[in-house]
């Protein structure tokens, strides 16, 4: 079974992602496409549980209030170098108030999960033929930071210089 | 000028740890070419035609003895011997090798220094006027402002990989030395009726392949939300900028396109979101980001001495005032350029041991600071009137005193073909070239200011595109040749220039320049510079001559 980070330890992953314009499971945990959830074109009754994928390109309006009601949202960076996945996650934690668990999924490498941190992501599906215990260390490579985000609401100058 | 805490130190000190890190595993094969290569841009390493390029950030220009002292042993044990000043306040070492990049860094940081950001699809460094806190026609010092945008925009988590890089330039004064309007964002301080102090936000200007004048998008943004209103800029472009074109990928493309009221539109809704949110600056931190920028322990109207006496004297130290120097707003002190547009130097280029002199003067005449500016000039911004005679000698004894400061010797080049991997042509040899032509000091004078800007690429870092005349280098079937543009400016009139005609081969640029000059010459009126006849004489005339 493939393993992720979710708050700093590594665990099993039980979720099946289901791909955009793909046949439905009929049983499982499953992560649908935002779209198709938003849609409600699933029988929920059939699944363990249910949670939610996000395509990077898409622009929240105020449905994505509903996205309290799973426990598991996942981002999609299809690229690593592609940084519109870091605004949807503030977005959705600040804006949202989401709460559950928050999860990058694509092309997810060590030397982002800092900044995935700090905008509010709490799980990391690190991509398959990377180390991720490797990845683990390498979630603080800072000790502190100078913006204000998720893992810190106030920026340095608060502490410091007020 | 700003000091780090054990914060700000810890911040560099790690990142030198990360660094070393990463390219260790990149050296290991366990990092992928294309994954390691954000992460070597992000810590401005290029990979060059002939060797990586390391770039050194200078925050907002300033940087002080030690500091180049630092740059002076960096180039002489890492590199040839020379570093390069670039036309965005950075410096640049052409020859390191990867492995010694964490090594170059590590010995950086013990001076406060860092190459982070200065690549890369992120927020570059944020730069402002050379002549910051001490010009006549300042409005408020932007410095303490730059300063609080670094840090702002250091690691920012949210816009590390935006479609394209990300330029912010800040002015202060009423003249806008920092080409502000040729930025994706400037950012002009103002202030209002009521005396408190605000910003004029100009988003979408840029130069490249489709250079763009950029809009006013917010007049008058009270100061403290700075911050706010800039996450909320960065999360439109973001979110919407193109990422399928990188030569459509930079914030100008995404305000032409949306429209400059849809695009103010969709900050102002984002903004809604974060406005008098944590990142809302209040005065205690305004007024700490401001002592850190202080007047030095000047002297209260220190005699000029013999000043008036040596400039009548001697003519060569009188036109050195002239050209290299800047009125003060402290009696009895001025401004000192010292130019690096020497004939038969690379413009821009500094050598190990002029680098370790300039420190030393620095320290003697200059409170320790330097001010890097985006014309590739070095400048001791604090020298006393009765010492400058005795400083220019120095000068001019190692070659620092070249007395062309915006004259069209003075020109601004990028480093060109002969280190560039991007770039069509060679921009050295014609910089040269054409500073040998023009090398009567008389003649030059009688031209008047002149800017006079060149970039070996379309990507143009040598800013033609505002140059009065601009020099862009084209590849024609494998010979290189030189496209001429007249008529752009920087400043508050910033205007792009007007591509002449056809390019031309390198060995008749110099009599092209020449033709242009003269031109100028017989059809100009009393006080009129170059650039302001061109525009009263329209382009055809120049043409006439030039293709005759």
């Amino acid at each position: 079974m493939p393993k992720i980070i979710l708050n700093q330890d590594i665990v099993e992953d039980t979720w099946l992602k289901v791909e955009l314009e793909a046949e439905l499971p009929t049983s499982g945990k499953v992560l649908l496409p935002y779209t198709t959830w938003l849609a409600g074109e699933f029988d929920s009754s059939s699944y363990e549980a249910v949670g939610v994928w996000i395509p990077n390109d898409t622009v929240f309006d105020s449905s994505a209030d509903k996205l309290n009601q799973v426990s598991v949202v996942a981002i999609d960076f299809p690229v690593f170098s592609d940084g519109r996945a870091y605004t949807l996650a503030r977005q959705l934690r600040e804006r949202f108030d989401y709460q559950g668990e928050l999860r990058a999924i694509g092309d997810v490498l060590q030397d982002q999960l800092f900044f995935m941190t700090r905008c509010g992501f709490n799980s990391f599906a690190v991509r398959e033929d990377k180390s991720i215990e490797e990845a683990l260390t390498a979630l603080k490579p800072f000790s502190n930071a100078y913006q204000a985000a998720l893992d810190k609401p106030q920026p340095l100058f608060a502490e410091r210089w007020s | 000028m700003y000091k780090y805490d054990d914060y700000d130190q810890k911040l560099v000190d790690e990142r030198v740890i990360q660094f070393r890190d990463q390219t260790q595993r990149y050296l290991d094969g366990k990092l992928e070419e294309a994954e390691y290569l954000p992460l070597r841009l992000q810590n401005g390493i290029y990979i060059q035609r002939l060797a990586p390029m390391l770039r050194v950030a200078i925050p907002y220009g300033m940087l002080n003895a030690e500091q180049l002292r630092k740059l002076a042993h960096v180039a002489r044990t890492y590199d040839k011997g020379y570093a390069h000043f670039t036309t965005r306040q950075n410096v640049q070492f052409n020859w390191p090798t990867l492995e010694s990049c964490p090594d170059i860094l590590e010995e950086l940081a013990k001076v406060e220094m860092h190459a982070i950001q200065t690549s890369g699809n992120c927020i570059r460094n944020t730069t402002t006027d050379q002549f910051a806190g001490i010009a006549l026609d300042e409005i408020s010092d932007p410095r303490p402002w730059c300063e609080i945008v670094r840090q702002w925009s250091t690691f920012h988590p949210e816009f590390a990989f935006l479609p394209r890089k990300f330029k912010i330039a800040i002015s202060g004064s009423e003249e806008d030395r920092a080409a502000i309007k040729v930025h994706d964002v400037g950012l002009q301080l103002v202030k209002t009726d009521d005396g408190s102090i605000a910003f004029n936000v100009f988003v979408g200007g840029g130069l490249g392949r489709t250079p763009m004048i950029g809009d006013l998008v917010r007049e008058n943004l009270p100061a403290k939300h700075l911050l706010t209103y800039l996450e909320a800029i960065l999360r439109v472009y973001n979110q919407f900028g193109r990422r399928d074109n990188k030569y459509k990928a930079r914030i100008k493309i995404l305000v032409k396109a949306l429209g400059v009221e849809e695009f103010a539109r969709r900050v102002e809704s984002e903004w809604n979101h974060v406005a008098d949110g944590p990142s809302t600056i209040n005065d205690n931190v305004i007024a700490k980001a401001a002592s850190f920028f202080i007047d030095p322990d000047y002297e209260s109207a220190p005699s000029e001495g013999e000043f008036e006496r040596q400039r009548e004297q001697n003519k060569a130290f009188s036109r050195f005032v002239t050209n290299n120097t800047q009125a003060h707003q402290k009696e009895g002190y001025i401004a000192v350029t010292l130019s690096l547009k020497k004939t038969g130097v690379a413009p821009g280029d500094v050598s190990d041991s002029q680098m370790d002199l300039i420190a030393d003067l620095a320290d003697k005449y200059s409170f320790g600071e330097l001010r890097v500016s985006h014309h590739q000039n070095l400048i001791l911004s604090d020298v006393k009137k009765s010492a400058l005679f005795e400083l220019w000698q120095i000068l001019e004894d190692n070659s620092l005193a070249t007395p062309n400061v915006g004259k069209l010797t003075d020109m601004i080049c990028c480093p060109g073909g002969d280190f560039c991997a991007l770039a069509n042509a060679k921009s050295i040899p014609v910089a040269e070239a054409i500073q040998r032509r023009f090398d009567d000091l008389d003649h030059l004078y009688d031209l008047g200011d002149i800017d006079f800007n060149f970039s070996g690429c379309m990507n143009a870092c040598g800013h033609h595109h505002i140059g009065n005349i601009g020099l862009l280098g084209v590849d024609r079937k494998g010979e290189e040749f030189y496209q001429i543009s007249l008529g752009g400016r920087s400043g508050s009139t910033a205007g792009i220039g007007k591509i002449l005609g056809p390019a031309v081969k390198q060995d008749r640029v110099p009599d092209v320049i020449e033709s242009i000059m003269s031109v100028y010459v017989e059809n100009r009126i009393e006080g009129e510079s170059f650039v302001e006849a061109y525009h009263r004489l329209g382009q055809a005339t120049f043409k006439e001559r030039v293709y005759a």
